[in-house]
């Protein structure tokens, strides 16, 4: 579509491949077949409309995208955390929003349910959720508590027969369409981050109610709510029983973290190639704008930069699958690829000129996308401060 | 779905091919009879993946049977068979070896291994979309001595009888043949399945027999392979429906064909 | 060798288009080593036309008459040509949809090698030399078939010839034979279209049209060439499900060579120009002036293609006197 371009091939500049097993190799195509089949003949409609495809989620699931690094037991794909990245980074090639939804369902639901709960929670979510038959959503965030989410003031009261949650979470993705949320409330003391807990509650109870955030310019193919929980009562068994502080929430963010660096290099994939493709074919003073200095600078640059990134969440992911990768190696790469995404995706959209505004083309929608991908899951300067406290030992937050 | 088909026990034999992606670039290498494969992705053949998805459908439709895919090719066409066993495939077969330009005796080297099989249904693409053979599975049912019909774009089985369409120029050609049969199978049959991750997974779990084959005597030679002329580079006539004047000229007194 | 049958295909007692310009292949082809053309024709009962096949380039022509040829028969025709192949050095076919269903039984049955869809034949030495496209035309391959060779030739590759001569009109006998596939006839879409790999023009959509009911100004346009243009598509419109398949053309739909394609609103994919770069010529009509089939177009037109093409039928209707 987009001025005739070949099919997506990806970016693949250090024999990349050559480092992936075949498996990994397969999920990777799987994916992004499926991103070619399904998701980019729709994506620039959703967007235009601030729709999310919500009837793409059954052939996702069949394809076995949703907590495909949690085990086989749990009726999900048993994965290595390489393919998982590779799932998230093809994701992300077609769109931020769908991504995000995937590390959503995945990362911040299907995780702390299966890192968590009980044995009967796991055996009575995880296949329901790999199925696409439940949606969640992750409620952590507040008006008030973004990057300082020990802050929170979310309450749970324990009563006779269950709990009882109220509160108030925001900038929650997939909130409205959401069956099931994990919420996150303290149980003790306001001031107590120590009495943090998590909580399976299902979306259609009495006092739960889930209101879309209008006026969104980026992500606009995915939903993003406010969650108002009023005397919202659930029973005993909805605690999440091994959850326990602020460390149990921000444990589901580095695994959703760790996906959004893979992400980030599949948004820059994208725009390289639509770059790329866009500067062969376009004529200006009767020769391919590529034959000129300056595009071919902004597409060194891009090829480079998403090199290195490639190499960062390959060796991320080999780390993560031997048991050893710290979350400021996660914020390492979150912060990086993020942030080498938008700039991607920036300069893609200026090489495409006056077409580059055009939804027809992809890079601006992924720029704009990416503004938030830069923001959430710890915004980019908050994983400077957590690098800067890895270095130094000195927190400056 | 009737008592019949319930019944079935069906055993399918999918042929698959490894090529090119149909997007890749084409460079001719440097012995002027084959193309660089440096750099090139490849794919199971499309074609070949309606065969595969009909046979698991009919297969998954019976609810009893087995499916087989099974490549004569290089090492390299493994990859490519475990693509299958991740679509649902029950085994594979590598009947190892290097075809050659000759269809007949690529095609004797697959009825040898094919014929004491016991399959009821023995599956093709329609082509290649490399070589453009257009031969192999026709070839191997005449040497099995099986019904065979070509280029199907649609198929139904019941009480041991393949029915089935195919385009011909100007219609659809209706046919029916007794099992066990030979088909090739043509865009249109039905949307081949993608691999689930589950199946990738399951895939390496799965059997892949290698088997070393000898192919006979070729009795065709590849003399060269060569780019395609370039065109001329063509003319702008203008803007809109303005430039349709010019364009009915150069169609009428320079080309000639109108 | 030199000796060549050519065996043609006959539907409903009528030589299907295409017959001439085989027999010009196979004329050409014995020529070059003073060999003889037959001509077998199956059918069930009388076919029209076969005293043109001598001036068409058939030494003689050879009738072989069974009830089971009121459909196609491949067993039947296979057995045909098995009682009589000793003494030819090639059987030549075109290259349609039967012949490409024939051709490798036939190899089967001879123990021969197949050249499949070619654009030339030639003699080489004691070889039987084709040319092909591969890759779906992306290259061009010539193979030497050793030995007795079966040949399917694309229809469109030979322009036919008259020879002068006259064909002498023989009998022969079709062998007893087991059909295994039956076919119960041909069904006629209920809108006569012509199909695009046989169609002189060709009127191809994609993308561009945005909206599939436009394919409404693309059958006017073929409309105006009065019953010689057929409606292709690119595979994105295809795979969207804007028309039926049997109209793609590129790499996994169609190849096809007409005189004349139209190119609207498609991009020009490359799995899209490898089906229709051998079109004589080629005009397309995009609204993006960078659009790679303007690189293969012999002539284009930039623009609207929903102002463009009603103003190109009316201009064609009035050339062509509606």
């Amino acid at each position: 579509m987009a001025g005739g371009s070949a099919a997506y091939t990806g970016v693949d500049f250090y024999d990349m491949d050559s480092l992936l097993s075949e498996e990994e190799r397969a999920v990777r195509d799987t994916v992004r077949s499926w991103v070619d089949d399904h998701l980019m003949p729709v994506i620039g409609d959703c967007y235009i409309e601030g729709r999310f495809p919500k009837e793409l989620i059954p052939g996702m699931a069949e394809l076995g995208l949703f907590g495909a690094n949690l085990p086989e037991e749990y009726g999900c794909a048993g994965l290595n955390n390489v393919a998982y990245g590779l799932i998230m980074q093809e994701l992300e090639r077609g769109d931020s929003g769908i991504r995000s939804f995937a590390s959503v369902q995945g990362a911040l639901v299907m995780y702390p349910v299966y890192a968590f709960g009980s044995e009967e929670q796991k055996k009575y979510w995880l296949p329901k959720m790999a199925a696409g038959e439940e949606i969640g959503c992750f409620g952590l965030t507040e008006p008030d508590f973004g990057s300082n989410p020990g802050g929170l003031i979310t309450t749970a009261r324990e009563t006779a027969d269950g709990w009882v949650l109220n509160g108030t979470k925001m900038w929650i993705t997939n909130g409205s369409q959401a069956t099931v949320s994990i919420i996150w409330a303290k149980t003790g003391d306001i001031d107590d981050a120590k009495s943090i807990r998590g909580f399976i509650v299902p979306t259609n109870l009495p006092g739960f109610t889930a209101k879309d955030q209008k006026g969104k310019l980026s992500l606009r193919a995915s939903d993003t709510s406010e969650l108002h929980l009023q005397d919202v009562h659930v029973p005993k068994d909805a605690i999440l029983p091994l959850s326990g502080g602020l460390k149990s929430p921000l444990m589901c963010l580095t695994q959703a973290r760790y996906g959004i660096a893979w992400g980030g290099v599949g948004a820059a994939m994208a725009c390289f190639d639509e770059a790329r493709s866009y500067a062969a074919n376009r004529i200006m003073f009767d020769k391919p704008i590529a034959a000129t200095q300056i595009q071919q600078e902004r597409l060194a640059e891009m090829l480079t930069e998403i090199t290195k990134g490639q190499l960062l969440v390959l060796q991320l992911g080999r780390l993560k699958d031997k048991g050893t990768m710290t979350p400021s190696q996660v914020s390492l790469a979150k912060r990086n690829n993020i942030n080498m995404a938008c700039e991607c995706a920036r300069e893609a959209r200026r090489l495409l000129g006056g077409n580059g505004i055009l939804i027809e083309y992809h890079s601006m929608r992924h720029m704009a996308n990416l503004e938030s991908v830069y923001t959430y899951e710890g915004t980019h300067d908050m994983h400077s401060l957590i690098l800067g406290q890895e270095i130094t030992g000195i927190a400056a937050y | 779905m009737t008592y019949f088909r319930k019944r079935i026990d069906m055993k399918i034999a999918i042929c698959l091919r490894r090529v090119p992606d149909t997007t890749a670039k084409i460079v001719i290498g440097p012995s002027g009879v084959a193309i660089d494969e440096a750099g090139v992705k490849f794919v199971p053949n499309p074609y070949d993946e309606y065969a595969l998805e009909a046979g698991l459908a009919l297969v998954g439709a019976a609810g009893a049977g087995e499916t087989v895919v099974v490549g004569f090719a290089g090492d390299s066409v493994q990859e490519t068979l475990r693509t299958a066993l991740a679509m649902g495939v029950d085994r594979a077969v590598h009947l190892q070896g290097t075809p050659t330009a000759d269809g007949l005796a690529n095609a004797r080297v697959l009825a040898d291994h094919l014929r004491d099989g016991g399959y009821d249904l023995i599956l093709f693409g329609k082509l290649a979309v490399d070589d453009y053979g257009q031969q192999t599975g026709v070839m191997v049912a005449e040497l099995l001595g099986l019904p065979c019909a070509t280029a199907i774009s649609s198929l139904s089985v019941d009480g041991g009888v393949a029915t089935v369409t195919r385009e011909v120029e100007g219609g659809v050609e209706n046919a029916t043949c007794a099992l066990p049969a030979v088909l090739t199978c043509d865009k249109g049959l039905n949307t081949p399945r993608l691999p689930s991750l589950k199946g990738i997974m399951a895939a390496k779990k799965k059997p892949l027999d290698i088997v070393p084959v000898t192919v006979g005597e070729s009795r065709v030679t590849v003399v060269s392979l060569a780019m395609p002329p370039e065109r001329a580079a063509g003319r702008m006539l203008g803007e809109g429906a303005a430039a349709v004047p010019a364009l009915i000229t150069a169609l009428t007194t320079e080309a000639k064909v109108l | 060798m030199a000796n060549i049958l050519c065996v043609l295909e006959q539907r409903g007692g009528t030589l299907r288009k295409g017959s001439a310009e085989l027999l010009t292949a196979a004329r050409q082809l014995a020529d070059q080593g003073g060999g003889t053309v037959d001509a077998l024709v199956c059918a069930a009962g009388d076919v029209a036309g076969l005293d043109t096949l001598g001036a068409a380039g058939a030494d003689r022509v050879l009738t072989a008459t069974h009830a089971g040829f009121a459909h196609y028969a491949p067993e039947g025709i296979v057995a045909t040509v098995h009682s009589i192949a000793a003494g030819y050095g090639a059987v030549l076919v075109s290259a349609t949809a039967t012949g490409k269903d024939l051709a490798p039984r036939l190899a089967a049955a001879l123990g021969a090698p197949c050249g499949m869809d070619v654009t030339a034949v030639s003699a080489s030495g004691d070889a039987i030399r084709v040319v092909r496209p591969v890759y779906a035309g992306k290259a061009i391959q010539t193979l030497d078939l050793s030995g007795v060779a079966v040949v399917a030739v694309r229809p469109s590759a030979y322009t036919a010839v008259a020879a002068g001569k006259a064909g002498a009109m023989e009998a022969v006998t079709v062998p007893a034979f087991t059909q295994r596939l039956n076919v119960s006839g041909i069904s006629t879409p209920e809108k006569a279209t012509l199909d695009v790999a046989e169609a002189r023009v060709v009127v191809a959509g994609g993308r561009g049209l945005g909206d599939p009911q436009h394919f409404g100004l693309l059958e006017e346009l073929a409309a105006a060439f009065g019953g010689e243009a057929a409606v292709g598509a690119s595979r994105a419109v295809v795979d969207a499900g804007w028309i039926e398949h049997g109209a793609q053309v590129g790499q996994t739909g169609k190849t096809v060579a007409p005189d004349l394609y139209f190119a609207i609103g498609v991009s020009g994919a490359i799995q899209h120009l490898a089906g229709m770069r051998t079109a004589r010529t080629i005009v397309a009509i995009n609204r993006d002036k960078d659009a790679p089939i303007f690189k293969v177009a012999d002539f284009g037109i930039v623009g609207d293609l929903f102002e463009v093409v009603p103003a190109l039928t009316a201009a064609v209707k009035a050339a062509k006197g509606q």
